[in-house]
Protein backbone atom coordinates (compact mmCIF):
# COMPACT_ATOMS: atom_id res chain seq x y z
CA UNK A 1 0.00 0.00 0.00
CA UNK A 2 2.74 2.49 1.03
CA UNK A 3 6.26 1.83 -0.23
CA UNK A 4 9.22 4.15 0.34
CA UNK A 5 12.44 3.22 -1.42
CA UNK A 6 15.65 4.92 -0.28
CA UNK A 7 13.88 8.27 0.28
CA UNK A 8 15.96 11.30 1.18
CA UNK A 9 14.59 14.76 1.88
CA UNK A 10 17.13 17.56 2.24
CA UNK A 11 16.12 21.14 2.92
CA UNK A 12 17.76 24.20 1.41
CA UNK A 13 20.06 24.71 4.41
CA UNK A 14 21.54 21.29 3.73
CA UNK A 15 19.88 19.57 6.67
CA UNK A 16 18.59 16.08 5.93
CA UNK A 17 15.10 15.55 7.39
CA UNK A 18 15.04 12.03 5.98
CA UNK A 19 18.14 10.14 4.99
CA UNK A 20 17.64 7.21 2.63
CA UNK A 21 14.74 5.51 4.37
CA UNK A 22 12.95 2.46 2.96
CA UNK A 23 9.62 1.37 4.30
CA UNK A 24 6.71 -0.91 3.45
CA UNK A 25 3.26 -0.56 4.98
CA UNK A 26 0.60 -3.10 3.97
CA UNK A 27 -3.04 -2.42 3.28
CA UNK A 28 -5.08 -2.45 6.49
CA UNK A 29 -2.08 -1.99 8.81
CA UNK A 30 -2.03 0.25 11.87
CA UNK A 31 1.39 1.86 12.24
CA UNK A 32 2.84 4.25 14.81
CA UNK A 33 5.73 6.45 13.72
CA UNK A 34 7.62 7.83 16.69
CA UNK A 35 10.84 9.67 17.33
CA UNK A 36 12.13 12.83 18.92
CA UNK A 37 11.49 16.32 17.52
CA UNK A 38 13.34 16.86 14.25
CA UNK A 39 13.62 13.13 13.57
CA UNK A 40 11.71 13.52 10.29
CA UNK A 41 8.22 12.27 11.28
CA UNK A 42 6.29 15.28 9.98
CA UNK A 43 8.39 15.40 6.82
CA UNK A 44 7.35 11.82 6.16
CA UNK A 45 3.66 12.75 6.47
CA UNK A 46 4.17 15.75 4.17
CA UNK A 47 5.86 13.55 1.58
CA UNK A 48 2.94 11.12 1.71
CA UNK A 49 0.51 14.01 1.28
CA UNK A 50 2.62 15.25 -1.63
CA UNK A 51 3.04 18.59 0.06
CA UNK A 52 6.79 18.05 -0.35
CA UNK A 53 8.88 16.29 -2.99
CA UNK A 54 11.68 13.92 -1.95
CA UNK A 55 15.21 14.94 -2.90
CA UNK A 56 15.84 11.38 -4.04
CA UNK A 57 14.22 7.97 -3.85
CA UNK A 58 10.69 6.93 -4.72
CA UNK A 59 7.37 6.80 -2.91
CA UNK A 60 4.53 4.58 -4.09
CA UNK A 61 1.06 4.72 -2.59
CA UNK A 62 -1.50 2.20 -3.76
CA UNK A 63 0.75 1.48 -6.75
CA UNK A 64 0.97 5.16 -7.73
CA UNK A 65 4.48 6.58 -8.05
CA UNK A 66 4.16 10.03 -6.46
CA UNK A 67 7.30 11.29 -8.23
CA UNK A 68 5.67 10.78 -11.61
CA UNK A 69 2.34 12.23 -10.62
CA UNK A 70 1.24 15.31 -12.56
CA UNK A 71 0.09 18.34 -10.57
CA UNK A 72 -3.47 18.08 -11.80
CA UNK A 73 -3.66 14.50 -10.51
CA UNK A 74 -2.78 15.52 -6.92
CA UNK A 75 -6.36 16.37 -5.82
CA UNK A 76 -7.63 12.97 -6.95
CA UNK A 77 -4.73 11.27 -5.13
CA UNK A 78 -5.41 13.20 -1.90
CA UNK A 79 -9.00 12.03 -1.91
CA UNK A 80 -7.60 8.55 -1.15
CA UNK A 81 -6.16 9.97 2.08
CA UNK A 82 -7.72 11.30 5.26
CA UNK A 83 -5.63 13.63 7.43
CA UNK A 84 -5.85 14.58 11.11
CA UNK A 85 -3.60 17.20 12.71
CA UNK A 86 -2.57 18.03 16.26
CA UNK A 87 -4.20 21.49 16.00
CA UNK A 88 -7.44 20.06 14.49
CA UNK A 89 -7.54 22.65 11.67
CA UNK A 90 -11.30 23.13 11.78
CA UNK A 91 -12.96 26.07 10.06
CA UNK A 92 -13.80 28.34 12.97
CA UNK A 93 -16.65 30.16 11.25
CA UNK A 94 -18.58 26.96 10.46
CA UNK A 95 -20.43 24.60 12.73
CA UNK A 96 -19.65 20.92 13.22
CA UNK A 97 -22.01 19.78 10.46
CA UNK A 98 -20.59 22.24 7.93
CA UNK A 99 -17.00 21.40 8.82
CA UNK A 100 -17.62 17.79 7.92
CA UNK A 101 -19.87 18.57 4.96
CA UNK A 102 -17.11 20.87 3.66
CA UNK A 103 -14.93 17.82 2.94
CA UNK A 104 -17.75 16.32 0.90
CA UNK A 105 -18.49 19.54 -0.96
CA UNK A 106 -14.84 19.80 -1.95
CA UNK A 107 -15.17 16.56 -3.89
CA UNK A 108 -18.56 17.63 -5.30
CA UNK A 109 -20.70 15.11 -3.42
CA UNK A 110 -24.46 15.50 -4.07
CA UNK A 111 -26.26 17.28 -1.20
CA UNK A 112 -28.54 14.30 -0.69
CA UNK A 113 -25.52 12.08 0.04
CA UNK A 114 -23.95 14.73 2.28
CA UNK A 115 -27.14 14.80 4.39
CA UNK A 116 -26.82 11.05 4.83
CA UNK A 117 -23.04 10.75 5.31
CA UNK A 118 -22.41 13.58 7.76
CA UNK A 119 -24.83 12.41 10.49
CA UNK A 120 -23.46 8.86 10.09
CA UNK A 121 -19.92 10.14 10.70
CA UNK A 122 -21.07 12.25 13.63
CA UNK A 123 -22.66 9.18 15.19
CA UNK A 124 -19.43 7.23 14.71
CA UNK A 125 -17.41 9.84 16.61
CA UNK A 126 -20.19 10.34 19.21
CA UNK A 127 -21.06 13.93 18.38
CA UNK A 128 -24.50 13.52 16.81
CA UNK A 129 -26.03 15.94 19.32
CA UNK A 130 -23.49 18.67 18.71
CA UNK A 131 -23.85 19.10 14.96
CA UNK A 132 -24.86 22.75 15.37
CA UNK A 133 -21.98 23.70 17.69
CA UNK A 134 -19.07 25.81 16.57
CA UNK A 135 -15.47 24.70 17.21
CA UNK A 136 -15.01 27.29 19.97
CA UNK A 137 -17.90 25.69 21.87
CA UNK A 138 -16.23 22.26 21.88
CA UNK A 139 -13.50 20.75 24.05
CA UNK A 140 -10.17 19.72 22.49
CA UNK A 141 -11.22 16.09 22.42
CA UNK A 142 -14.49 16.95 20.70
CA UNK A 143 -12.73 19.14 18.14
CA UNK A 144 -10.37 16.29 17.32
CA UNK A 145 -13.32 13.96 16.88
CA UNK A 146 -14.85 16.44 14.43
CA UNK A 147 -11.52 16.56 12.58
CA UNK A 148 -11.50 12.76 12.50
CA UNK A 149 -15.07 12.67 11.17
CA UNK A 150 -14.04 15.13 8.46
CA UNK A 151 -11.03 12.98 7.56
CA UNK A 152 -13.18 9.86 7.32
CA UNK A 153 -16.32 11.15 5.63
CA UNK A 154 -14.89 10.67 2.14
CA UNK A 155 -14.03 7.03 2.96
CA UNK A 156 -10.25 7.31 2.53
CA UNK A 157 -8.12 4.22 1.99
CA UNK A 158 -5.38 5.63 4.19
CA UNK A 159 -5.68 7.79 7.30
CA UNK A 160 -2.65 9.90 8.22
CA UNK A 161 -2.71 11.35 11.74
CA UNK A 162 0.02 13.81 12.74
CA UNK A 163 0.17 13.97 16.57
CA UNK A 164 -3.62 13.52 16.89
CA UNK A 165 -3.42 13.40 20.70
CA UNK A 166 -0.80 16.13 21.08
CA UNK A 167 -3.30 18.61 22.55
CA UNK A 168 -5.51 16.16 24.42
CA UNK A 169 -5.71 14.79 27.96
CA UNK A 170 -5.23 11.02 28.52
CA UNK A 171 -8.98 10.29 28.52
CA UNK A 172 -9.61 12.05 25.21
CA UNK A 173 -6.41 10.60 23.74
CA UNK A 174 -7.66 7.10 24.47
CA UNK A 175 -11.05 7.94 22.95
CA UNK A 176 -9.40 9.15 19.72
CA UNK A 177 -7.24 6.04 19.58
CA UNK A 178 -10.29 3.83 20.10
CA UNK A 179 -11.91 5.55 17.12
CA UNK A 180 -8.78 5.10 15.00
CA UNK A 181 -8.83 1.42 15.87
CA UNK A 182 -12.47 1.13 14.76
CA UNK A 183 -11.59 2.85 11.49
CA UNK A 184 -8.67 0.45 11.04
CA UNK A 185 -10.87 -2.55 11.73
CA UNK A 186 -13.15 -1.35 8.91
CA UNK A 187 -10.20 -1.74 6.51
CA UNK A 188 -8.55 1.71 6.44
CA UNK A 189 -4.77 1.77 6.70
CA UNK A 190 -3.85 4.03 9.63
CA UNK A 191 -0.51 5.80 10.05
CA UNK A 192 -0.16 7.73 13.31
CA UNK A 193 2.76 10.03 14.10
CA UNK A 194 2.98 10.42 17.87
CA UNK A 195 5.04 11.17 20.96
CA UNK A 196 2.48 9.59 23.25
CA UNK A 197 4.30 6.72 24.93
CA UNK A 198 1.31 5.54 26.97
CA UNK A 199 -0.89 5.14 23.90
CA UNK A 200 1.76 3.35 21.87
CA UNK A 201 2.55 1.00 24.73
CA UNK A 202 -1.09 0.22 25.31
CA UNK A 203 -2.12 -0.45 21.71
CA UNK A 204 0.66 -2.84 20.78
CA UNK A 205 0.77 -2.03 17.06
CA UNK A 206 3.63 -1.82 14.60
CA UNK A 207 6.07 0.89 15.70
CA UNK A 208 8.57 2.62 13.41
CA UNK A 209 11.10 4.80 15.22
CA UNK A 210 12.92 7.57 13.37
CA UNK A 211 16.06 9.26 14.59
CA UNK A 212 17.89 11.99 12.65
CA UNK A 213 16.11 10.98 9.45
CA UNK A 214 16.78 7.25 9.56
CA UNK A 215 14.68 4.31 10.74
CA UNK A 216 16.28 2.96 13.88
CA UNK A 217 13.55 0.49 14.77
CA UNK A 218 10.64 -1.18 12.96
CA UNK A 219 8.85 -3.66 15.20
CA UNK A 220 5.40 -5.29 15.13
CA UNK A 221 3.12 -5.48 18.18
CA UNK A 222 5.60 -3.29 19.98
CA UNK A 223 5.75 -0.58 22.63
CA UNK A 224 7.26 2.87 22.60
CA UNK A 225 10.65 1.59 23.69
CA UNK A 226 12.48 -1.65 22.96
CA UNK A 227 10.93 -4.67 24.64
CA UNK A 228 13.90 -6.17 26.43
CA UNK B 1 -14.40 44.81 4.44
CA UNK B 2 -11.58 44.92 1.94
CA UNK B 3 -14.03 43.95 -0.80
CA UNK B 4 -16.02 47.08 0.05
CA UNK B 5 -12.90 49.18 -0.33
CA UNK B 6 -12.25 47.48 -3.67
CA UNK B 7 -15.79 48.14 -4.86
CA UNK B 8 -15.44 51.79 -3.84
CA UNK B 9 -12.16 52.29 -5.65
CA UNK B 10 -13.28 50.29 -8.66
CA UNK B 11 -16.41 52.49 -8.74
CA UNK B 12 -14.22 55.58 -8.69
CA UNK B 13 -12.16 54.24 -11.61
CA UNK B 14 -15.20 53.30 -13.67
CA UNK B 15 -16.86 56.62 -12.82
CA UNK B 16 -13.80 58.43 -14.16
CA UNK B 17 -13.78 56.17 -17.19
CA UNK B 18 -17.48 56.86 -17.82
CA UNK B 19 -17.08 60.58 -17.31
CA UNK B 20 -14.14 60.65 -19.64
CA UNK B 21 -15.94 58.47 -22.17
CA UNK B 22 -18.98 60.78 -22.17
CA UNK B 23 -16.73 63.81 -22.59
CA UNK B 24 -14.78 62.21 -25.43
CA UNK B 25 -17.97 61.11 -27.16
CA UNK B 26 -19.42 64.61 -26.97
CA UNK B 27 -16.13 66.05 -28.07
CA UNK B 28 -15.88 63.71 -31.01
CA UNK B 29 -19.46 64.48 -31.92
CA UNK B 30 -18.61 68.19 -32.01
CA UNK B 31 -15.52 67.50 -34.11
CA UNK B 32 -17.60 65.36 -36.45
CA UNK B 33 -20.12 68.13 -36.84
CA UNK B 34 -17.25 70.51 -37.58
CA UNK B 35 -15.85 68.02 -40.09
CA UNK B 36 -19.19 67.75 -41.80
CA UNK B 37 -19.15 71.50 -42.29
CA UNK B 38 -15.83 71.28 -44.12
CA UNK B 39 -16.42 71.47 -47.85
CA UNK B 40 -14.29 71.06 -50.92
CA UNK B 41 -15.21 72.81 -54.13
CA UNK B 42 -14.45 71.34 -57.53
CA UNK B 43 -14.32 73.74 -60.51
CA UNK B 44 -14.28 72.65 -64.13
CA UNK B 45 -12.41 73.70 -67.27
CA UNK B 46 -14.16 76.11 -69.60
CA UNK B 47 -16.84 74.46 -71.76
CA UNK B 48 -16.72 71.14 -69.96
CA UNK B 49 -19.77 69.19 -71.13
CA UNK B 50 -22.44 68.36 -68.54
CA UNK B 51 -21.88 64.60 -69.08
CA UNK B 52 -18.23 64.94 -67.99
CA UNK B 53 -19.26 66.88 -64.92
CA UNK B 54 -21.90 64.25 -64.08
CA UNK B 55 -19.30 61.49 -64.48
CA UNK B 56 -16.91 63.35 -62.14
CA UNK B 57 -19.76 63.72 -59.60
CA UNK B 58 -20.44 60.00 -59.71
CA UNK B 59 -16.73 59.19 -59.30
CA UNK B 60 -16.41 61.48 -56.29
CA UNK B 61 -19.46 60.01 -54.61
CA UNK B 62 -17.86 56.56 -54.56
CA UNK B 63 -14.69 57.69 -52.73
CA UNK B 64 -13.94 57.04 -49.04
CA UNK B 65 -14.53 59.96 -46.71
CA UNK B 66 -17.12 61.62 -48.96
CA UNK B 67 -20.44 62.31 -47.26
CA UNK B 68 -22.57 64.39 -49.60
CA UNK B 69 -21.93 65.78 -53.07
CA UNK B 70 -23.99 68.70 -54.33
CA UNK B 71 -23.87 70.06 -57.86
CA UNK B 72 -24.21 73.83 -58.18
CA UNK B 73 -25.01 75.08 -61.68
CA UNK B 74 -23.54 78.32 -63.04
CA UNK B 75 -26.94 79.96 -62.56
CA UNK B 76 -27.22 78.83 -58.95
CA UNK B 77 -23.66 80.04 -58.33
CA UNK B 78 -24.52 83.49 -59.76
CA UNK B 79 -27.80 83.70 -57.81
CA UNK B 80 -26.05 82.85 -54.61
CA UNK B 81 -23.28 85.36 -55.37
CA UNK B 82 -25.83 88.07 -56.08
CA UNK B 83 -27.55 87.43 -52.75
CA UNK B 84 -24.26 87.69 -50.91
CA UNK B 85 -22.68 90.55 -52.84
CA UNK B 86 -25.47 92.84 -53.98
CA UNK B 87 -27.78 92.45 -51.03
CA UNK B 88 -27.63 96.17 -50.18
CA UNK B 89 -27.70 97.42 -53.78
CA UNK B 90 -29.64 94.89 -55.91
CA UNK B 91 -29.90 97.38 -58.77
CA UNK B 92 -26.16 96.95 -59.40
CA UNK B 93 -26.75 93.31 -60.27
CA UNK B 94 -29.32 94.28 -62.83
CA UNK B 95 -26.49 95.44 -65.09
CA UNK B 96 -25.56 91.81 -65.58
CA UNK B 97 -29.01 90.88 -66.80
CA UNK B 98 -28.90 87.80 -69.05
CA UNK B 99 -25.15 87.81 -68.75
CA UNK B 100 -23.87 85.40 -66.15
CA UNK B 101 -20.29 86.35 -65.28
CA UNK B 102 -19.95 82.99 -63.50
CA UNK B 103 -20.87 81.00 -66.58
CA UNK B 104 -17.84 78.73 -66.14
CA UNK B 105 -18.32 78.35 -62.40
CA UNK B 106 -20.63 75.34 -62.25
CA UNK B 107 -19.11 73.26 -59.47
CA UNK B 108 -19.47 70.50 -56.95
CA UNK B 109 -19.61 71.12 -53.23
CA UNK B 110 -18.29 68.09 -51.42
CA UNK B 111 -19.13 67.54 -47.74
CA UNK B 112 -16.75 65.19 -46.00
CA UNK B 113 -17.44 62.30 -43.65
CA UNK B 114 -13.81 61.91 -42.77
CA UNK B 115 -11.73 65.01 -43.01
CA UNK B 116 -8.48 63.03 -42.83
CA UNK B 117 -9.19 61.82 -46.40
CA UNK B 118 -9.16 65.35 -47.75
CA UNK B 119 -5.57 65.29 -49.12
CA UNK B 120 -6.12 62.01 -50.98
CA UNK B 121 -9.40 63.27 -52.38
CA UNK B 122 -7.87 66.50 -53.65
CA UNK B 123 -5.11 64.59 -55.44
CA UNK B 124 -7.60 62.15 -56.88
CA UNK B 125 -10.13 64.72 -58.06
CA UNK B 126 -7.45 66.85 -59.65
CA UNK B 127 -6.47 63.89 -61.79
CA UNK B 128 -9.99 63.58 -63.23
CA UNK B 129 -10.70 64.82 -66.75
CA UNK B 130 -12.30 68.26 -66.95
CA UNK B 131 -11.36 69.35 -63.43
CA UNK B 132 -9.68 72.77 -63.33
CA UNK B 133 -9.20 73.34 -59.60
CA UNK B 134 -10.09 71.84 -56.25
CA UNK B 135 -10.53 74.34 -53.49
CA UNK B 136 -9.99 72.99 -49.97
CA UNK B 137 -8.78 74.40 -46.70
CA UNK B 138 -5.79 72.34 -45.67
CA UNK B 139 -5.37 74.18 -42.34
CA UNK B 140 -8.87 73.47 -41.07
CA UNK B 141 -8.61 69.83 -42.08
CA UNK B 142 -5.20 69.48 -40.43
CA UNK B 143 -6.39 71.08 -37.20
CA UNK B 144 -9.41 68.82 -37.04
CA UNK B 145 -7.41 65.68 -37.84
CA UNK B 146 -4.77 66.64 -35.26
CA UNK B 147 -7.37 67.38 -32.64
CA UNK B 148 -9.16 64.14 -33.29
CA UNK B 149 -6.04 62.04 -32.92
CA UNK B 150 -4.99 63.98 -29.80
CA UNK B 151 -8.36 63.20 -28.18
CA UNK B 152 -7.92 59.58 -29.25
CA UNK B 153 -4.43 59.26 -27.71
CA UNK B 154 -5.45 60.93 -24.45
CA UNK B 155 -8.54 58.71 -24.22
CA UNK B 156 -6.53 55.52 -24.77
CA UNK B 157 -3.85 56.59 -22.24
CA UNK B 158 -6.37 57.40 -19.53
CA UNK B 159 -8.32 54.21 -20.12
CA UNK B 160 -5.11 52.12 -19.90
CA UNK B 161 -4.15 53.92 -16.69
CA UNK B 162 -7.58 53.30 -15.14
CA UNK B 163 -7.42 49.65 -16.22
CA UNK B 164 -4.02 49.19 -14.55
CA UNK B 165 -5.21 50.82 -11.32
CA UNK B 166 -8.33 48.64 -11.24
CA UNK B 167 -6.45 45.41 -11.96
CA UNK B 168 -3.97 46.31 -9.21
CA UNK B 169 -6.83 46.86 -6.75
CA UNK B 170 -8.54 43.59 -7.54
CA UNK B 171 -5.20 41.86 -7.34
CA UNK B 172 -4.68 43.31 -3.85
CA UNK B 173 -8.14 42.24 -2.73
CA UNK B 174 -7.52 38.70 -3.87
CA UNK B 175 -4.03 38.60 -2.33
CA UNK B 176 -5.41 39.70 1.04
CA UNK B 177 -8.36 37.33 0.63
CA UNK B 178 -5.89 34.48 0.09
CA UNK B 179 -3.88 35.50 3.17
CA UNK B 180 -7.03 35.66 5.32
CA UNK B 181 -8.32 32.32 4.05
CA UNK B 182 -4.94 30.60 3.92
CA UNK B 183 -5.95 28.01 6.51
CA UNK B 184 -9.20 27.24 4.72
CA UNK B 185 -7.39 26.94 1.41
CA UNK B 186 -4.78 24.67 3.01
CA UNK B 187 -7.51 22.39 4.34
CA UNK B 188 -9.28 22.38 0.98
CA UNK B 189 -6.07 21.38 -0.76
CA UNK B 190 -5.34 18.57 1.69
CA UNK B 191 -8.86 17.20 1.36
CA UNK B 192 -8.40 16.98 -2.40
CA UNK B 193 -10.07 20.08 -3.78
CA UNK B 194 -9.24 20.71 -7.43
CA UNK B 195 -7.55 23.95 -8.51
CA UNK B 196 -10.75 25.26 -10.00
CA UNK B 197 -12.71 24.53 -6.81
CA UNK B 198 -10.19 26.55 -4.76
CA UNK B 199 -10.04 29.36 -7.29
CA UNK B 200 -13.76 29.64 -8.02
CA UNK B 201 -14.81 31.68 -4.94
CA UNK B 202 -12.05 34.22 -5.57
CA UNK B 203 -12.90 34.58 -9.24
CA UNK B 204 -16.61 34.87 -8.45
CA UNK B 205 -15.78 37.51 -5.82
CA UNK B 206 -13.66 39.39 -8.37
CA UNK B 207 -16.47 39.32 -10.94
CA UNK B 208 -19.02 40.47 -8.35
CA UNK B 209 -16.76 43.33 -7.30
CA UNK B 210 -16.48 44.17 -11.00
CA UNK B 211 -20.24 44.12 -11.61
CA UNK B 212 -21.13 46.14 -8.51
CA UNK B 213 -18.15 48.44 -8.99
CA UNK B 214 -19.35 49.15 -12.54
CA UNK B 215 -23.13 49.30 -11.98
CA UNK B 216 -22.97 51.90 -9.18
CA UNK B 217 -20.93 54.56 -11.03
CA UNK B 218 -22.77 53.93 -14.30
CA UNK B 219 -26.11 54.55 -12.57
CA UNK B 220 -24.76 57.70 -10.96
CA UNK B 221 -23.31 58.90 -14.25
CA UNK B 222 -26.60 58.31 -16.05
CA UNK B 223 -28.43 60.44 -13.52
CA UNK B 224 -25.79 63.19 -13.45
CA UNK B 225 -25.35 63.38 -17.22
CA UNK B 226 -29.08 63.46 -17.82
CA UNK B 227 -29.64 66.16 -15.20
CA UNK B 228 -26.71 68.28 -16.37
CA UNK B 229 -27.58 68.20 -20.06
CA UNK B 230 -31.22 69.03 -19.32
CA UNK B 231 -30.17 71.84 -17.01
CA UNK B 232 -27.78 73.32 -19.57
CA UNK B 233 -30.34 73.00 -22.36
CA UNK B 234 -33.01 74.64 -20.19
CA UNK B 235 -30.99 77.41 -18.58
CA UNK B 236 -28.40 78.32 -21.21
CA UNK B 237 -30.22 78.63 -24.54
CA UNK B 238 -27.30 80.63 -25.91
CA UNK B 239 -24.95 77.69 -25.63
CA UNK B 240 -27.10 75.19 -27.49
CA UNK B 241 -26.01 76.56 -30.88
CA UNK B 242 -22.42 75.39 -30.54
CA UNK B 243 -22.56 73.14 -27.48
CA UNK B 244 -24.95 70.36 -28.46
CA UNK B 245 -24.73 67.48 -25.97
CA UNK B 246 -25.45 63.97 -27.13
CA UNK B 247 -28.62 62.53 -25.57
CA UNK B 248 -27.96 60.29 -22.54
CA UNK B 249 -29.39 57.23 -24.33
CA UNK B 250 -26.89 57.63 -27.16
CA UNK B 251 -23.92 57.91 -24.77
CA UNK B 252 -25.07 54.93 -22.70
CA UNK B 253 -25.72 52.77 -25.76
CA UNK B 254 -21.96 52.13 -25.75
CA UNK B 255 -20.98 53.21 -22.24
CA UNK B 256 -23.30 50.79 -20.41
CA UNK B 257 -22.11 47.55 -22.04
CA UNK B 258 -18.51 48.84 -22.20
CA UNK B 259 -18.50 49.82 -18.52
CA UNK B 260 -20.06 46.55 -17.36
CA UNK B 261 -17.75 44.52 -19.58
CA UNK B 262 -14.80 46.47 -18.25
CA UNK B 263 -15.86 45.83 -14.64
CA UNK B 264 -16.45 42.12 -15.21
CA UNK B 265 -13.25 41.82 -17.28
CA UNK B 266 -11.10 43.56 -14.67
CA UNK B 267 -12.74 41.50 -11.91
CA UNK B 268 -12.25 38.23 -13.75
CA UNK B 269 -8.72 38.69 -15.06
CA UNK B 270 -7.50 40.53 -11.96
CA UNK B 271 -8.60 37.73 -9.65
CA UNK B 272 -7.78 34.87 -12.02
CA UNK B 273 -4.16 35.84 -12.58
CA UNK B 274 -3.56 36.83 -8.95
CA UNK B 275 -4.83 33.53 -7.65
CA UNK B 276 -2.71 31.70 -10.21
CA UNK B 277 0.31 33.58 -8.94
CA UNK B 278 -0.35 33.10 -5.23
CA UNK B 279 -1.90 29.68 -5.09
CA UNK B 280 0.44 26.90 -5.99
CA UNK B 281 -2.25 24.27 -5.57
Amino acid sequence: MIVLDNVTKAYAKGTHALNGISLHIDKGEFVFITGSSGSGKSTLIKLLLKELEPTSGSIKVNGINLGRMKNRAIPRYRRMLGVVFQDFRLLKDRNVYDNIAFAQRVIITPTKKIRKNVPAMLSLVGLAEKYKSFPRQLSGGEQQRVALARALVNSPEILLADEPTGNLDPKNSKEIMRLLEIVNERGTTVVVVTHNQEIVDEMKKRVIVLDKGVIVRDERQAGYTYAD
Amino acid sequence: MFSLASIATMSACIFLFGLFFALVQNFQNMIKEAEEAVTMIVYFEKDTPQETMDAVGREIQTRDGVGRVEFVTAEQAWDSFKVGYFEERPELAEGFEDDNPLVDYAHYEIYLDDVSQQDNLVTYIQSLAGVRRVKASKEVADILVGFNSLVGYVAVSIIILLLCVSVFLISNTVTIGIAVRKEEIGIMKLIGATNSFVKAPFVVEGILIGIIGAALPLGLLYYLYNSLTRYVAGEFDVLTGFLAFLPVEEVFEILLPAGLLLGVGIGFFGSFFTIRKHLKV
